[in-house]
């Protein structure tokens, strides 16, 4: 199976339910679509990304009724610096999306998903020991992998993997 | 279902009529190094708690130093008690962004050894859940068969637990003279096994009444808390990535998805050793169609070449020196591999920047996620029960804290 190039131009994704849910219904919000090695990327505006999962979690058409995993890419020194990535998947429809958020390294906090799936709780816990991204609305934000009185965020780029900071 | 707000301590519940009590991260019944906050009233529980990251070893963090081939040594050491799971999801991941191809061979022996790990992380948790709540026969009974299938592992990847035997495109090599027979020899006799454990656990009264309606979780609780694997299907949920989103030829295989309709820790362990029972099912049909063929993906920029080639062609010791000292390069991209692993959906998120080293690896972990039902199980119930949740939701500390 050789490499295909990937596709980015919307308007050839839009058959693709996410895709084609997003455009009728907030096409704004949709910043870029990305269909490469078999899994489709949709990068979201940070202030729709709470609606954005409610309405693709309850369209029937689209159905990402399950939150697989929530993470974070660093791309220090490049601004936006942050990617928090949302891997939902569809039981129904056996499909899955990936959502993408940018971040400046400046203004890391976004909505939290909590209120749509409590599971989210320790994912983003993880991001934010890990990354400094704040979640807004997370019930308990704290670290959970690193101890309480860690300073600094070891995932992040300019955090050296040996060594002394 | 509980809010998960608060970690209870003497400062913050501030109530005189109920007390805290800690549980772990020393405490035989936990598998390793969890701990737990209780918030007590009597013998029930009020709040309960994990506060995780005891294990913590940063190994997201090491794979961005590492080349792509040491990777697959650090995938080992999650879950140390799935190791050939944790190799196939980040192989997977890897040969989807190559875009290469794996001969049929290396991908029956990849289903065989993976079904075989299936074997051995239930009969641990089979084994240890039992000497758990109190049934200790069950124990011994479940570690010899591991320590066949331990010596089996030994045989074909040199080691007993991390193996390290799945390569990014095939195998390290190919099986050593005999060991199919071995396999075989096995799991002929390991349905009558599975009925020993079952004539020992599943009669027994006593076993009943410490598991039925312990621990309950529904459907919707387990989706929205972001369960998977053998939790999911024992509330009734039918969903296994091997038969609904094949990967490694997993469509090729027949194989039953057991199912459950109650959530408690009767269907958790009903579930799972009837998984058992099919995991020898699809070992089997990979012994008889195990097909001939080179175990290693024609790729000699990925691939190291074998020992022989090595030493008497010139342009494959090249492509050994330089795999071993620069690694190889993968093209940009991200790619999201997810597999079943014993314990649920096992992922690896991997972004790469077109270097000889992954720009980020993410691993999200089943028992991590599938902690997160804990509180919503016990709370409310007494707390010689949080032991048989604990041990029916199956987690890996290693897996949970990375």
């Amino acid at each position: 199976m050789p490499l295909e190039p990937a596709i980015t131009d919307i308007e050839l994704l839009k058959d693709r339910p996410a895709v084609a849910k997003m455009l009728s219904w907030r096409p704004e919000a949709l910043h870029a679509a990305k269909w490469d090695r078999n899994e489709l990327t949709l990068w979201v505006d940070r202030h729709a990304l709470r609606e954005t999962c409610q309405a693709l979690k309850d369209d029937p058409s689209t159905s990402f009724n399950f939150l697989s995993d929530v993470t974070c890419v660093d791309w220090f020194p490049s601004e936006p610096r942050f990617e928090v990535v949302y891997s939902l998947l569809s039981f129904a429809r056996k499909d899955r999306v990936r959502l993408k958020v940018r971040l400046d390294g400046a203004d890391g906090v976004i909505d939290s998903l909590t209120p749509i799936w409590p599971g989210a709780n320790p994912f983003e816990r993880e991001v934010f020991d890990l990354f400094g991204i704040r979640f807004q609305g997370h019930p308990f934000l704290r670290r959970i992998m690193m101890p309480d009185d860690w300073s600094g965020h070891p995932l992040r780029k300019d955090y050296p993997v040996e060594g002394y900071r | 279902m509980p809010k998960y707000d608060i970690l209870p301590t003497v400062e913050t519940i501030g109530d005189d009529r109920t007390m805290v009590l800690n549980m772990g991260p020393q405490h035989p019944s936990t598998h390793g190094v969890l701990r737990l906050l209780l918030e007590i009233d009597g013998e029930t529980i009020v709040r309960i708690r994990p506060d995780i990251g005891y294990l913590h070893t940063g190994i997201e963090k090491t794979y961005e130093a590492k080349f792509y081939q040491q990777c697959v040594t650090l995938a080992d050491r999650m879950d140390y008690l799935a190791p050939f799971t944790n190799e196939l999801g980040f192989v997977l991941a890897v040969e989807k962004l190559l875009g290469l191809e794996v001969p049929p061979r290396a991908v029956w022996m990849r289903v065989l050894l993976n079904e075989l790990t299936r074997i051995n992380s239930h009969l641990v948790w089979l084994g240890t859940h039992a000497m758990d709540i109190g049934a200790l026969t069950v124990f011994l009974y479940c570690f010899r068969e591991r320590e066949e299938l331990l010596k089996i592992f030994e045989a074909v990847g040199g080691q007993r637990m991390f193996n390290s035997y799945f390569r990014v495109g095939g195998l390290a090599m190919d099986a050593p003279l005999g060991w199919f027979e071995r396999v075989r020899g096995f799991l002929k006799t390991f349905p009558e096994k599975v009925d020993e454990y079952e004539g020992l656990l599943t009669g027994n009264p006593i076993w009943q009444e410490r598991t039925k309606g312990v621990a309950v979780i529904s459907a919707e609780d387990v989706v929205l808390l972001g369960g998977s694997g053998p939790n999911l299907r024992a509330s009734g949920i039918d969903l296994d990535l091997r038969r609904d989103m094949p990967y490694c030829g997993y469509e090729k295989f027949k194989f039953g998805v057991p199912l459950h309709k109650d959530g408690d820790v009767w269907a958790r362990y009903v579930v799972r050793v009837q998984e058992l029972r099919e995991s020898q099912k699809i070992c089997m049909q990979a012994l008889d169609g195990m097909p001939e063929g080179p175990v290693k993906a024609d790729a000699p920029k990925v691939v190291l070449p074998d020992r022989e080639k090595m030493k008497t062609q010139m342009e494959s010791l090249i492509y050994h020196f330089k795999i071993v000292t620069e690694g190889f390069t993968v093209p940009a991209g991200e790619v999201y591999q997810a597999v079943e692993s014993p314990r649920g959906e096992l992922g690896f998120y991997i972004v790469s920047d077109g270097t000889a080293k992954p720009y980020r690896v993410h691993v999200r972990a089943p028992s991590f996620a599938n902690l997160t039902m804990l509180p919503t199980m016990c709370e409310g119930r007494l707390i010689a029960d949080v032991v048989a949740a604990i041990g029916s939701i199956d987690i890996v500390l290693g897996d949970v804290d990375r």
